[in-house]
């Protein structure tokens, strides 16, 4: 974008904020005007709304994957409750309930919502654009191999491929399966192992380089 | 069997969209970020649910999925919402988006109150 377009303080505006006004965008500066006006909200909580949102990543999912894999004792209060084992990790999980789903040696795990776009934000972070599809929401519950082959995951036919539908008040993460060569690892080093698609199922953890 | 739109699960679609060769991301625009903490803001404060957002959404029906991004789908709900709990009227948003487009072309000149 030309920098044509330069802010009160002699900046120009973020590449985000350059394109034209869209409709949409309008309402959402007359609403957040309104709300601060009317004392519904002020701008310190928009601003900490969305620094709390930017925090979470999936850095914190893979903590608890990372976790789970070295203390069975923790893996066991996971899988049992996975809302209430993420907190113990200090992850702020809401009201939810979230389900931790284990792949193991036959079974693979994958996550969709196919009514709408639920999706373990709290320990993911916001989901990619892919999750929210129409492709991906129609086709994974009924080709999910061909799906998982199109992000490049070839499983074997003998590996059981379950898919696990989200609801706005039930959500899923996937504990990938702890990968080969990793005995000798730590906690934080098995940590970087595990990618936002491992945890959702349509990736793996990584393999230690 | 009748469904909605919404209930997308084995509905014949193509293959995923690609965005470099990966399928498609991006980084989230100030605006959608905006977006997603009035809705998580304005149910935390008990304004509406999770539900009522979801309600809003299904009943624009399958072009609005086609036609709208996902942001655009969320503000249109959360301003359904927040309108039928009485949080503000239709004609306050109305006027107030008529300033907003007058205060320049740009989000970011529109967002500058008082401009």
């Amino acid at each position: 974008m030309p920098h044509d377009h330069l802010s009160p303080s002699g900046h120009p505006y973020r590449a985000d904020n350059d394109m034209p006004l869209t409709y949409w965008q309008c309402m959402e500066i007359a609403m957040r005007e309104l709300l601060i006006e009317k004392g519904v909200t002020t701008t310190a909580e928009i601003a900490a709304q969305i620094d709390a949102m930017d925090a979470r990543s999936p850095a914190d999912g893979a903590r608890v994957v990372a976790r789970a894999w070295c203390d069975p004792a923790f893996r066991q209060r996971l899988l049992a409750d996975a809302s209430a084992a993420s907190r113990e990790l200090g992850f702020d999980i809401g009201a939810l309930r979230l389900i931790a789903v284990e792949n193991t040696q036959d079974v693979h795990n994958v996550i969709v919502c196919t009514l709408c776009s639920c999706y373990p934000r709290n320990l993911l972070g916001l989901s990619p654009d892919w999750y929210k599809s129409r492709e991906y929401r129609s086709r994974v519950v009924v080709e999910p191999r061909r799906v998982l082959a199109e992000f490049g995951l070839t499983l074997p036919d003998t590996t059981t491929i379950r898919v696990h539908d989200s609801t706005a008040d039930m959500r899923y993460i996937v504990i990938p399966a702890r990968p080969a060569g990793t005995e000798g690892l730590d906690e934080t080093a098995l940590a970087a192992l595990v990618t936002r698609d491992s945890m959702i199922g349509t990736g793996l953890a990584r393999s230690p380089a | 069997m009748n469904k909605r739109w919404h209930d997308m699960g084995g509905d014949p679609a193509d293959a995923l969209p690609l965005r470099d060769g990966r399928p498609a991301e991006h980084d989230f625009a100030l605006w959608e970020k905006r977006v997603d903490a009035l809705m998580v803001l304005m149910t935390t404060k008990g304004h509406f649910t999770v539900d009522g957002l979801r309600r809003a959404i299904e009943d624009m029906g399958p072009e609005a999925f086609e036609t709208m991004s996902y942001y655009d789908r969320w503000i249109a709900a959360v301003n359904q919402n927040l309108v039928e709990s009485g949080v503000y009227t239709l004609s306050e948003l109305g006027q107030r988006m008529e300033q907003v487009a007058r205060r320049g072309p740009t989000y970011g000149q529109a967002s500058l109150a008082g401009a």
